[in-house]
């Protein structure tokens, strides 16, 4: 687990920004970017936060492109090596902010990055991207089945946009792929009464149980919600 | 016994390769990027393959608890393609990531002027991003292409101590070892060196700046004879401390030239559990 997420148990989770494109109101549990900021603070060695300012200070005043690949993005790119591969979440979520790049920009950054920086993408998009103009980056990963970019997918990003159909299938992923359900952001507002959800999971775990093996542990837990009395009727 | 293999295709390899390789101690590697036997036919079918070296590969062999790091260029056979040279123009935002810790495989294969011109380029694009090299000598002519081979490199930027030359042998290992640059050796079951002459080589000229791979791919190969040659050492009464030094500390002194070098993978990550693998995918 990144120490991204792990911080995101230590502080509270702030409220989504106005929803565009579904009805549910979804809270969204994100480590805010100050969080981020006392991270490295606290964290990084003296020769790692002097580059990691440095990178900051340049992203804030150099956002746009010099020659083929703009200063930022290269910064973004060396982060792993500069702050370690435990800090580099952090530093290229907040490199990302400084250089205020829209959805284009993450575009660009996602399609041409390693697994790293794609992750680090995909946990800046709530910060970053007020419409759904940056899903296709979320739908992307999901259909990935690396781990550590599904779990970034499904973060407050996705919760805010991803259609039903899709989230349904998000946290299906999760389970069988071995994430934990706790990495899904709001998740009990949106599984909540869901009985779409309800039934794909039942059918989910008669399979494994058919098959002789483990149903995963979170997957009772969801069950738990989508079977819930839905708040409309009640 | 720790063991890094300095040179293996892994894209090429099942999961039962990487749960063999963890068990034989194999805790790092290094993957160049090459000829995948098919030939290319578009730059874009490279940029898929870097992805792959940079996301996708490392995640499965992180999931066994191995270090997985890799070397990006346009080899030496496709550098011959017209319809491949415009990777040449990708690879500068290509070698400033992370996990990249050298510029190859480049090199000879048939010594044209192709070969001249993506070599030399490439070994600029080393000098320009901080990188050591990884030079493939041929496996037809080999004494001849290595001459010209350590050539080019002296006219370069880049110096010879930041260039491992590889799939090296009998007939190429003087010249190579006069020269400055690291010695690179593949050992395969029965092509290039195989585990008797290896241990010969290292008894004749010493364990410095020598790194033992499987260069394990498609072809004939196989994934574990790093482990071969370190117990043959011991069993032909080299120290375990020779055996570390030609399978570990040598491979990680010279890709630690890059700075790039991250070793801090210990266990497979507990939520994996290989399952999303194991399984086969969706």
């Amino acid at each position: 687990m990144t120490s991204l997420h792990r911080d995101r148990a230590a502080h509270p989770p702030a409220r989504a920004a106005k929803e565009h494109t579904v009805t549910h109101s979804a809270v969204a549990a994100a480590p805010s970017l100050d969080a981020l900021r006392e991270h490295l603070d606290t964290h990084l060695d003296p020769a790692a936060r002097q580059w990691y300012r440095q990178a900051l200070a340049e992203a804030a005043d150099h956002p746009g492109g010099h020659g083929p690949i703009s200063a930022w993005e290269l910064r973004l790119a060396e982060a792993g090596r500069r702050c370690g591969s435990r800090h580099a979440d952090a530093a290229r979520v907040l490199i990302l902010h400084a250089a205020r790049a829209d959805a284009v920009a993450l575009t660009r950054v996602y399609r041409q990055g390693t697994a790293d920086e794609r992750r680090a993408v995909l946990l800046a998009l709530p910060h970053l991207v007020p419409g759904p103009d940056a899903l296709p980056l979320a739908e992307d990963a999901l259909r990935t089945n690396d781990t550590r970019l599904i779990a970034a997918a499904v973060g407050p990003y996705a919760a805010r946009h991803l259609d039903t159909h899709g989230w349904r299938h998000a946290v299906l992923k999760c389970l069988f792929t071995g994430v934990p359900v706790d990495e899904v952001a709001a998740l009990d507002e949106r599984a909540h009464g869901d009985a779409e959800l309800a039934r794909m999971l039942a059918d989910f775990a008669a399979e494994r149980t058919a098959a002789d093996r483990p149903v995963p542990g979170g997957l009772h837990r969801v069950l738990a919600l989508a079977t819930a009395p839905s708040r409309k009727e009640s | 016994m720790r063991l890094f293999d300095p040179h293996i295709h892994m894209t090429s390899r099942t999961t039962d390769d990487y749960e063999a390789m963890r068990a034989a101690g194999i805790r790092a590697l290094v993957e160049p990027a090459f000829w995948l036997g098919q030939p290319r036919t578009s730059p874009a079918s490279f940029l898929d393959y870097f992805d792959s070296l940079l996301g996708w590969e490392p995640f499965r062999a992180a999931q066994y608890g191995i270090a997985h790091h890799c070397t990006l260029a346009l080899n030496p056979k496709e550098a011959n393609d017209p319809r491949c040279t415009p990777v040449l123009d990708e690879l500068p935002r290509y070698l400033v990531k992370d996990q990249v810790v050298a510029v190859g495989e480049i090199g000879y294969d048939s010594m044209t002027p192709a070969e001249d011109k993506a070599l030399a380029t490439q070994l600029q694009l080393a000098a320009d991003h901080g990188l050591p090299a990884l030079v493939h000598t041929p496996h037809r002519d080999k004494l001849a292409g290595l001459c010209r081979t350590l050539d080019v490199v002296r006219e370069s930027a880049l110096p010879l101590d930041r260039v491992l030359v590889d799939h090296l042998n009998e007939t190429t290992v003087k010249e190579a070892k006069d020269s400055g640059c690291w010695l690179g050796f593949s050992v395969y079951p029965d092509t290039k060196m195989d585990e008797r002459r290896m241990v010969e080589i290292l008894r004749a000229h010493g364990p410095e700046k020598v790194l033992v791979n499987s260069a394990a791919d498609w072809g004939r190969s196989d994934p574990l004879k790093t482990r071969a040659v370190a117990d043959l050492m011991l069993a032909e009464g080299f120290t375990e401390d020779d055996v570390d030094q030609v399978l570990w500390r040598n491979p990680v002194a010279f890709y630690g030239l890059s700075g790039r070098l991250n070793l801090d993978i210990a266990q497979p990550e507990a939520t994996h559990e290989g399952n999303s693998l194991a399984r086969g995918g969706e």
